[in-house]
């Protein structure tokens, strides 16, 4: 999983929060707002420190209500913009997400999760997923979410989501969690500039009398239209998900049992792998990285041979839906989870590979 | 005759002393007969285009019975969520700190669903200019309650008027406002006469010439009729207005730049 690190990154220790701002700022993000909530408050705090020496601007908003409607209106201008937040600020930014996907505005937003549901806790989970990843706020809409599971990946996904956010003109989540946002690892940071950026056309900066008014909106009164947008939008969902799902495997090829497993749960599930392995037993790892899309194909692919998969997630179960949508009862797929913000350590992941392993051609879901 | 014959025909042999500027598209309005909104929206346009300055402004309108400014404004315009047209102008000028950014909203979206927004803008000092349209009412959705709702006013949602001993006092947002030092020009006016009109669009003027200088948030409030909401035809609902709504919101200046 380690990645090719070309000679013009710099090598830094970094936390993942301060990791993500300071790629944001090398990938020429134009404008931060935000507002405080642990476990994520250090990417604001990073920023403000960086604004007088580099070139991008920071505010601290009233709310969360107003970080992602002064993201639209910066957007909608045309500038590459980012907020971030943890889970009860995600709720309150539900309503924006919803306008900024309606209107097309590319954007970046991390969710640097914590336990819920209410205030919750400040520990990571993975609860958000649903949110992420359904929907959200109200109507059909769709965001791009990326899941990285490692600080490098906190960094290179800024990159990642700014270039799919500008390309699919749609707002990009990274689904991140609150121990990913505080760890430290070592992080090979991409230079400053190496992220083009052109204002588009459409965006509102001032008519020229050569053209019609750029008009930044998410109003179809009629019906007709209305449904032609959403036509559109699902269209270009559909393009998204023929082009842009990321997964990585480990072991997969000769295993038996598939763990399927998102951001830092699949981390725990490759090191579960590994004990399993020197016990012998055959175990491999799918980890979705992109969210939406949702690597159902490959999943159902891995259902012909595998015998059973085991979805491991910091939360009740809510990824393992879709991974049963993409069995699709081929095998049984079971799930376990931590939840109010527990880690669940690959020990007890291998104790219930084991457990399945002993019982491995006579396993149904029922048991689950 | 279709109106616009009409209008031609008017045209032949008379000179042209009153025109549309080139800021307002041909759209008509939608606006009900006599409603504030259309002189508003022709001061505000008329001004950007006296002051030439239509190639660098950026126009905000949220949820309101003006959200379709977009459709009369001929400049670039973005269409806000309720209650949030001073976070999306302050991300629009916090990245284009070089163009003129204005928000046109309602009492309902400015003082009930957009308080935080509102007050927050104005303490930064944002370089830009609110236009409040204050009707007393919520036009869009039928004639509910405003927080700008006069006290025994009768709305849809105060069928028995407004009873402040449960449902609390008309919020005055302009008063509030003037004493925050972000706030740089603030005034309220009206456009229910020819003279009131006048000075409406003078203190539009007055800040968009402010807005150059970079010196904090200009905020202009217009008691405004709704006919419709208020159930009175136009003529009454202009009478109303005087005897009402201007005892309780006077007209004037509350905050004028300190003289250098
Ligand atoms: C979040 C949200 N809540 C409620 C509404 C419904 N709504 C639309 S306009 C409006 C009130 C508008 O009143 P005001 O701001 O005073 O403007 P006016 O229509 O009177 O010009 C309301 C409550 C909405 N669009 N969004």
């Amino acid at each position: 999983m380690q990645e090719q690190i070309s000679k013009e990154r710099e090598i830094r220790l970094m936390k993942g929060n301060e990791a993500l701002a300071e790629a944001a700022i090398r990938a020429g993000m134009h404008a931060y707002f935000g507002y405080p909530i642990t476990p994520q408050s250090e990417i604001l705090e990073y920023l403000t420190e960086q604004m007088p020496k580099r070139n991008f601007k920071v505010l601290q908003a009233e709310s969360e209500v107003a970080s992602i409607n002064m993201i639209y209106g910066a957007a909608g201008a045309g500038a590459r913009v980012m907020t971030t937040s943890s889970s009860p600020g995600i709720s309150l930014m539900q309503e924006g997400l919803s306008y900024i996907a309606s209107a097309e505005l590319p954007c970046v937003v991390a969710n640097v999760v914590r336990g819920g549901p209410g205030l919750g806790t400040i520990q990571p989970s993975q609860g958000d997923y649903f949110q992420a990843v359904k929907g959200g706020g109200h109507g059909d809409y769709r965001l791009i979410v990326l899941a990285p599971n490692s600080v490098q990946e906190m960094a290179d996904f800024v990159f990642d989501g700014f270039r799919l956010a500008e390309k699919y003109r749609n707002p990009v989540m990274i689904l991140t969690d609150g121990a990913l946002g505080q760890m430290m690892e070592k992080v090979a940071l991409p230079p400053e500039g190496s992220l083009e950026h052109v204002v588009p056309e459409w965006a509102t900066v001032g008519k020229p009398k050569t053209r019609e008014p750029n008009i930044i909106t998410s109003l179809f009164i009629e019906p007709e239209k209305m449904q032609a947008v959403n036509i559109h939008l699902q269209k270009k969902y559909k393009t998204i998900e023929e082009n842009e799902i990321r997964y990585e495997e480990y072991h997969t090829e000769d295993a038996e049992i598939i763990l399927t497993a998102f951001g830092l749960s699949s981390r725990l599930c490759q090191k579960a792998v590994d004990l399993a392995r020197e016990a012998g037993i055959k175990v491999g790892l799918l980890r979705p990285i992109t969210l939406f899309p949702f690597p159902y194909q490959r999943i159902s692919e891995l259902a012909h041979d595998a015998k059973a998969f085991l979805t491991v997630e910091m939360n009740a179960g809510q990824m393992v839906e879709d991974v049963r949508l993409a069995v699709n009862g081929k095998k049984p797929v079971f799930f376990t989870g931590k939840m109010g913000g527990i880690i669940p350590s690959p020990e007890e992941i291998l104790a219930k590979v084991e457990e399945m392993a002993a019982n491995i051609n006579n396993l149904t879901e029922v048991e689950r | 005759m279709s109106t616009d014959v009409l209008t031609q025909e008017l045209q032949q042999g008379f000179d042209c002393v009153y025109e549309k500027p080139d800021t307002l598209t041909d759209t008509r309005f939608h606006y009900c007969p006599g409603c504030g909104h259309g002189v508003a929206h022709r001061i505000l346009m008329e001004t950007i285009q006296e002051l030439g300055i239509a190639e660098q402004t950026v126009g905000v309108a949220p949820v309101g019975c003006s959200v379709f400014a977009y459709h009369y404004m001929n400049i670039d315009m973005q269409e806000a969520a309720h209650g949030r047209a001073c976070a999306v102008a302050t991300g629009v000028k916090r990245v284009l700190p070089d163009r003129y950014v204005f928000t046109y909203q309602g009492d309902g979206d400015l003082a009930a669903i957009g308080t935080a927004e509102t007050i927050h803008a104005v303490n930064r000092g944002e370089n830009i200019l609110i236009v409040f349209i204050n009707n007393a009412i919520y036009g869009m959705t039928g004639g509910q309650m405003a927080p700008t709702t006069l006290a025994k006013m009768v709305t849809s949602t105060t069928p028995y008027g407004r009873e402040t001993d449960w449902i609390g006092f008309p919020l005055k947002m302009t008063d509030l406002v003037a004493h925050l030092p972000g706030a740089y020009y603030v005034t309220r006016q009206a456009v229910h006469t020819p003279n009131a009109v006048r000075k409406a669009k003078k203190a539009i003027r007055n800040a968009f010439e402010y807005q150059k200088l970079n010196k904090g948030t200009c905020f202009v409030e217009i008691v405004s009729n709704c006919p419709s909401g208020w159930k009175m035809n136009p003529s009454d609902s202009n009478k109303w207005l005087e005897e009402n709504m201007l005892p309780f919101y006077p007209l004037g200046d509350l905050k004028v730049p300190e003289k250098a």
